[in-house]
C-alpha cells in the first residue's frame, strides 16, 4: 500500500485510460459495462485519498517519469484540485448504473463496447484536466476529453444528434484553438508551460509586455468559455444535450462543463490573478454581466421550452451563469458559492437529468405534453425530480440554497444589493420552468400514453434516488460542499495581487 | 446533523406522514399504528438536557432538549397519535392521515425544541400540519380553513417578530423562562396565546374545528392549544396577567358552549374553556399550580379525545351533528355512549375519573396563593363545566327524545380506540401515582380526601339538578351563535363590500392597464425567448463562431485600456 501510495496521482489517469483501451479490446457490451462499473467505482477512492492527502499535508506534486518541473510534466493536485476529482469520479460513480440499461435502450448493440470506450476516454480527459499542472498537457487532456464527448453525442437515437456532434465539434474545436493559442502566448512571453512557474515568471513579463499577457488572457478566457457555455457562446449546448443519449447527457451536465469551471478558475486565481491586478481589468466585469445574462436569458428561454430535455439544458446556461458569477464576484464568499454551486448544480442535475433520462427509457419521450399525470405512473422518479427542481430553485433545506446564499453573501461585500435582488429574481424564474413541469406531471390527468409507465428499473432508480436524497442532504450538511469551497476560496483570494 | 438525526422523535412521525400517501392500504394501516409508539419508545431514549445541536445562521440550536416537562407532553402527543390513528383506521383519505402525522409529529417537534427558532419551526409545521387536516375534510370546510390558516399564520408573524426582537435584544436565542417586560416578549406570549384559543381571537377554534371530519377533529383538539399550554409552562410560568386571560377563557367557553346547539361545536367551546383552566393555573404560577396545569393537559387530551370520538363515532354512523336532530342513540350505541358518559365525568371532573385528579390540583394551587377571588371562580366554573359538557353533550345526544336514528355501534377498530382512552380516564382516576410521578415538579398532593370529594358531588349534584330543573331554557333550537368571529366573517365581508364599490371602479382600470402591459411583456418574451425566438433558435455554426470572435473582440479591446 505503501508504495502505491505516491503513485496515485497518475493511477487517477492511468487505470480508466487503461480501461478504454482493455473495453476496446473486449468488444462486448455486458463486459464493457462491468470493466467501466469497476474503473468508475474505484476512482472515487482514489480521489477521496487524494483529496485528504492535500488537505492534510498540503498541495501533492507529481513529477511524471520522473522528470522534474518545469523541464517534465508535473500533476499538481491542490485542495480546490482534490474537490473536483472528487466531484466529478463520485457523480461518475453513483451515475454508472444506471448506464447499462438506459444505454441498452438508445444504442445500437454493436455500438455498447465503442460508448464505453469512449466514456471512459472522456472520464479520463476531465480527470486530466484537473490533476496536470500543465498547461498544454491540459490542452491535450481537453482534446481527448472533448473528441469522445463529440462521439458520445452522435450516438445519440435522434438523428439530429449527428448536427449537434458536428456543431459541437467545430465551436469546441474553435474554443481548444482559442486556448492553445492563449497557451502559445504565454509560452513566448514566459518560455514554460508549468502551471506554477508561469505564475512566477510572468510578474517580470507583465511589466515587461503587458499587451501580450492581456491577449493571452482574452483568447484563454474565451476559449475556456466556450467550453463551459457561457452565455453567449452556449448555443451548441441546448442541442448537444437534448439529443444525445440520456446517460451523456447527465455524464456531460454533471462533469464535463464543471471541469472547464475549474480550469478557468485555475487560470483566473493561479495564474493570471498572481501575476496581474487582474481585478482592475474588465474581465470581471464583463464576467458578471454576461452570467447576469445568463442567469436571466437562458432562465426565461426555459420557461417556454416544450423538450424537457432542452428546458434542463437551458437551465444549465443559467445555472453555469451563477457558478461564473462567484467567479466573476473574486471574493471569498462570492467565489466560494461559486465553487460549491460548482458541486451542488452537479448533483441536482444530475438527479433531474437522471429522471427525465429515466422517462424517456419508459415513454420514449421527453416532450412536456407527453407527461402530463406521468408523476402518478412514476411517482418516485418525479418525486426525485421534484426535489432536485426545489434545489434548483433554491429552496431553503435543499443544496441550492447554500450556493445561492453565498453568491448573496459575497454580493453584499461588494455592497451591490441590486445583484442580492436580481439573483432572487432569476430564482423566481427558476420557480416558473420547474413549476411548469411538476404542474404537468403532477395534476394534469395521465395521458392515454402512459398506460405501462411505472418507475424504472431498480438501477436506474438507485442513482436517480441518490442524488435526489444528496440535494436535501447538502443542504444541511455544508461541510464537503461550503466547507472545503471556503477553504479553497480563502488560499485562491489570498493568493491574489 | 449526523447520525443523531433520527434522534428527534418528531422526525419519525413527520417523515412517516409524508410517506402515508404511498404506501397501500395494508401497509399504511399498520405504519399508522407503528410509528406513534415508535415514536413514543424513542421519546423515553432521550437523555436529559440537550442531545442534538444544529448550527444555523451563526446560532447553535438546541434541536433536541428534553427534561421532565417535555417528556410529559411528548408522551401524551404519542399516545395521542396512536389512539387518534386506531379510531381513524377506516378514514379513506390518506391525505388527512398524513397531514395529521406531521402535525403531530411538529408537536412533538415543538416540545423538545430548546431554543426559539426551532420552536417557531415546528409551530409553523403545525400549523401547516393541522390547516391540512381541515383542508382535507372536504369542500365544506375551505372556507373555515382559509381563515384558520390566516390566523394562524398572522399568530407565526406575530411570534416571529417577537423571536426576532428577543434575539436582538438579549443576543441569546435559548428558550427559557422569560419575564414580561419587554415588547418582543409581549409578541411572542401573544403569538403563543394565539395558538391557546385566547381572547379576543378564541372563535378561531369553535369555527374551524367542527367543520373537519369525524376523525379530524380528533387529532385537531389535541396539540395545538396543549403545545401552547407546553410553551407557556416553560417560558411564561407565573405571569400574572395570565390568570385573567384563563378566567376569561374558561367562562367564555362555558356560555358559548351553553348556548350551541351544534354537539363538535359545544366540544369545540369547552377546548377553550378547559385551556382555560391550564392557563390560569400557569397564571398562578406556584409549583402545585403549574403540576395541576401540566397535569390538566395530559388528562384533558385524553378525556377530550374521547369525547370527540364519541361524537365522531355518532357522526360516522348518523352523519349528523346537530342536538336538535339527534337524541335517543343509547339504544343502539351503548359502548359509544358509555364512552362518552365516561369522558363527560372526566371533564367534569367527577371523583374516580382522571379530571379530578389533575384539575383540583388547579383549584389547590390557587387556594395556596391566597387567591380567594380564583378559587371561586374557578369552583363556580367547575360547575359550569358539568352543565355543558359533562350533562349536556351525552344527554342531547343519547338520551332526550327519540329522534328515530337508530344506527348501529361503530366499526371495531373506533370502539377499541375509545375503550382505550375510556380505560385510562378511569385508571388515572383512581391510581394517579404514574401520572403524578411524570409531572415537572415533586408531587405531595392527595386529591381523595373527604373534603375534596364531598365538594367536588355536592357541586356537581348540585349542577346537575340545576340543569334538568332549567332543562326547559336549555333546550336546544336552530340557532347559531355570533361570536367575535362574526368580524372577519360576516363584518369582513360587508366592510369589503363598500371598499369594493369605492375602490372597485379605480381597481379594474389598474388591473386591465397591469393586464395589458403583462400581456404586451409576455409576448415581448416569447417573440425573443420561445421556441422560434432569437435566443433559443439553434444557430448555425457559423454565427456561433461570429459570436466567438465577438467575445474575443470585446476582451481584447477592453483589456488594452
Amino acid at each position: 500500500m505503501n508504495s502505491i501510495w505516491p503513485q496515485l496521482p497518475a493511477l487517477q489517469i492511468v487505470i480508466p485510460l487503461l480501461g478504454a483501451v482493455l473495453v476496446a479490446f473486449l468488444r462486448r457490451g455486458s463486459l464493457a459495462f462491468l470493466v467501466t462499473l469497476a474503473v468508475s467505482w474505484l476512482m472515487p477512492f482514489i480521489s477521496a485519498a487524494l483529496l485528504w492527502q492535500t488537505m492534510t499535508t498540503g498541495p501533492i506534486s507529481y513529477h511524471l517519469g520522473g522528470w522534474p518541473p518545469p523541464i517534465g510534466i508535473e500533476y499538481r493536485i491542490d485542495v480546490l484540485g482534490g474537490f473536483v476529482l472528487l466531484l466529478v469520479s463520485g457523480v461518475s460513480a453513483f451515475m454508472i448504473p444506471f448506464a447499462r440499461q438506459s444505454v441498452e435502450r438508445e444504442i445500437h448493440p454493436s455500438k455498447h463496447a465503442w460508448f464505453y470506450c469512449m466514456y471512459l476516454l472522456c472520464f479520463t480527459g476531465l480527470l486530466g484536466i484537473t490533476v496536470t499542472g500543465d498547461a498544454f498537457n491540459a490542452f491535450v487532456f481537453l482534446e481527448i476529453s472533448s473528441l469522445a464527448t463529440y462521439t458520445m453525442i452522435a450516438l445519440g437515437h435522434d438523428r439530429r444528434a449527428l448536427l449537434a456532434a458536428f456543431q459541437y465539434l467545430i465551436i469546441g474545436t474553435i474554443g481548444a484553438t482559442f486556448y492553445v493559442i492563449g497557451v502559445g502566448f504565454l509560452y513566448l512571453i514566459t518560455g514554460t508551460l508549468n502551471l506554477a512557474d508561469l505564475a512566477t515568471r510572468l510578474i517580470p513579463a507583465a511589466v515587461e509586455n503587458p499587451p501580450a499577457v492581456y491577449a493571452a488572457l482574452a483568447f484563454i478566457t474565451v476559449g475556456i468559455s466556450l467550453k463551459l457555455a457561457l452565455f453567449p457562446l452556449h448555443t451548441w449546448l441546448p442541442n448537444a444535450y437534448a439529443y444525445a443519449p440520456s446517460f451523456v447527457t447527465v455524464f456531460l451536465s454533471a462533469t464535463a462543463t464543471k471541469v472547464a469551471i475549474y480550469l478557468l478558475v485555475r487560470y483566473f486565481f493561479s495564474v493570471f490573478g498572481v501575476a496581474i491586478d487582474f481585478r482592475a481589468l474588465p474581465v470581471t466585469e464583463i464576467m458578471i454581466a454576461l452570467s447576469l445574462a445568463a442567469m436571466f436569458i437562458a432562465s426565461i428561454v426555459a420557461v417556454y421550452e416544450t423538450n424537457v430535455k432542452r428546458m434542463l439544458a437551458y437551465s444549465s446556461v443559467a445555472q453555469i451563469g451563477y457558478i461564473t458569477l462567484g467567479i466573476g464576484l473574486a471574493n471569498q464568499a462570492g467565489l466560494t458559492g461559486g465553487l460549491t454551486h460548482l458541486f451542488n448544480h452537479a448533483i441536482m442535475k444530475a438527479a433531474l437529468f437522471l429522471a427525465i433520462g429515466a422517462v424517456v427509457y419508459r415513454i420514449g419521450s421527453c416532450k412536456l405534453d407527453d407527461l402530463s399525470g406521468i408523476g402518478r405512473k412514476m411517482p418516485f422518479t418525479m418525486i426525485a425530480f421534484a426535489i432536485a427542481g426545489f434545489g434548483l430553485i433554491g429552496t431553503p433545506g435543499t443544496a441550492g440554497f447554500i450556493s445561492k446564499w453565498y453568491l448573496a453573501l459575497g454580493a453584499l461585500d461588494h455592497g451591490w444589493w441590486f445583484l442580492v435582488a436580481l439573483i432572487v429574481v432569476s430564482s423566481m424564474i427558476a420557480v416558473v420552468y420547474v413549476g411548469r413541469v411538476l404542474e404537468v406531471v403532477w395534476f394534469r390527468p395521465t395521458g392515454p400514453n402512459l398506460k405501462d409507465a411505472k418507475d424504472p428499473p431498480f438501477l436506474m432508480m438507485m442513482p436517480i434516488i441518490a442524488f435526489a436524497v444528496a440535494t436535501v442532504y447538502f443542504g444541511f450538511d455544508t461541510r464537503l460542499t461550503a466547507g472545503i469551497s471556503e477553504t479553497v476560496a480563502k488560499t485562491l483570494i489570498g493568493g491574489m495581487r | 446533523m449526523t447520525a443523531s438525526f433520527l434522534l428527534q422523535p418528531s422526525l419519525i412521525l413527520i417523515a412517516g406522514g409524508i410517506f402515508l400517501p404511498f404506501l397501500p392500504m395494508r401497509a399504511r394501516n399498520f405504519a399508522l399504528l407503528t410509528l406513534p409508539l415508535l415514536a413514543l419508545y424513542f421519546i423515553w431514549q432521550l437523555p436529559d438536557g440537550i442531545s442534538l445541536k444544529a448550527k444555523f445562521a451563526g446560532y447553535e440550536l438546541a434541536i433536541t432538549k428534553a427534561d421532565a416537562l417535555s417528556r410529559l407532553f411528548a408522551t401524551i402527543f404519542a399516545i395521542m397519535a396512536f389512539a387518534g390513528a386506531m379510531f381513524a383506521l377506516n378514514q379513506e383519505r390518506t391525505a388527512e392521515l398524513a397531514a395529521a402525522f406531521i402535525y403531530a409529529g411538529s408537536a412533538i417537534g415543538v416540545t423538545f425544541a430548546g431554543d426559539l427558532i426551532t420552536v417557531f419551526v415546528f409551530w409553523e409545521l403545525m400549523a401547516i400540519g393541522s390547516t391540512l387536516v381541515l383542508v382535507s375534510a372536504g369542500r365544506g370546510a375551505y372556507g373555515s380553513a382559509l381563515r384558520y390558516a390566516a390566523i394562524h399564520f398572522f399568530g407565526g408573524v406575530l411570534l416571529m417578530a417577537g423571536i426576532a426582537g428577543e434575539i436582538a435584544a438579549t443576543g441569546s436565542i435559548a428558550f427559557n423562562k422569560m419575564a414580561l417586560d419587554s415588547f418582543p416578549r409581549v409578541l411572542i406570549l401573544a403569538g403563543f396565546l394565539l395558538n391557546a384559543g385566547a381572547p379576543p381571537l378564541s372563535a378561531w377554534l369553535p369555527d374551524a374545528y367542527p367543520e373537519s371530519s369525524w376523525s379530524g377533529m380528533v387529532f385537531l383538539s389535541a396539540f395545538t392549544t396543549k403545545t401552547a399550554v407546553y410553551v407557556l409552562l416553560r417560558g411564561f410560568p407565573g405571569t400574572e396577567l395570565l390568570i385573567y386571560v384563563g378566567l376569561f377563557m374558561v367562562f367564555y367557553g362555558i356560555i358559548y358552549a351553553i348556548l350551541e346547539n351544534d354537539m363538535r361545536r359545544i366540544l369545540a367551546y369547552s377546548i377553550v374553556n378547559q385551556v382555560g383552566f391550564m392557563v390560569t393555573g400557569i397564571g398562578i404560577g406556584s409549583e402545585i399550580a403549574l403540576n395541576g396545569a401540566a397535569a390538566h393537559a395530559f388528562t384533558h387530551i385524553i378525556y377530550k379525545a374521547l369525547l370527540l370520538m364519541s361524537a365522531g363515532s355518532v357522526l360516522y354512523m348518523t352523519g349528523k351533528r346537530k342536538c336538535t336532530d339527534l337524541g335517543g342513540l343509547f339504544r343502539t350505541m351503548p359502548l359509544t355512549a358509555i364512552c362518552g358518559i365516561i369522558g363527560a365525568l372526566s371533564i367534569s371532573s367527577f371523583p374516580l375519573t382522571s379530571g379530578f385528579v389533575s384539575k383540583s390540583m388547579i383549584s389547590d394551587g390557587a387556594a395556596s396563593a391566597q387567591l380567594a377571588f380564583v378559587w371561586f371562580m374557578l369552583a363556580a366554573a367547575s360547575a359550569g363545566v358539568f352543565l355543558h359538557a359533562g350533562i349536556k353533550f351525552p344527554w342531547f345526544v343519547f338520551f332526550q327524545k327519540d329522534s328515530g336514528l337508530r344506527p348501529s355501534e361503530p366499526p371495531l377498530n373506533m370502539k377499541l380506540a375509545m375503550i382505550f382512552f375510556a380505560f385510562l380516564c378511569i385508571a388515572i382516576g383512581i391510581w394517579p401515582e404514574p401520572l403524578y410521578a411524570l409531572l415537572p415538579f415533586k408531587v405531595n398532593y392527595v386529591p381523595y380526601t373527604a373534603s375534596h370529594v364531598v365538594f367536588y358531588l355536592q357541586l356537581l349534584l348540585f349542577s346537575g339538578l340545576a340543569f334538568f330543573l332549567m332543562l326547559g331554557w336549555l333546550k336546544r333550537t336552530m340557532t347559531i351563535t355570533l361570536d367575535t368571529d362574526w368580524f372577519w366573517r360576516g363584518g369582513g365581508r360587508r366592510f369589503m363590500k363598500r371598499l369594493d364599490i369605492a375602490a372597485g371602479d379605480a381597481w379594474n382600470r389598474l388591473e386591465k392597464w397591469s393586464r395589458d402591459r403583462a400581456r404586451d411583456f409576455a409576448r415581448l418574451l416569447r417573440t425573443h425567448h420561445g421556441p422560434a425566438g432569437l435566443l433559443s433558435r439553434s444557430t448555425p455554426t457559423g454565427a456561433m463562431a461570429f459570436w466567438t470572435t465577438v467575445m474575443l473582440a470585446a476582451y481584447l479591446i477592453l483589456s488594452q485600456f
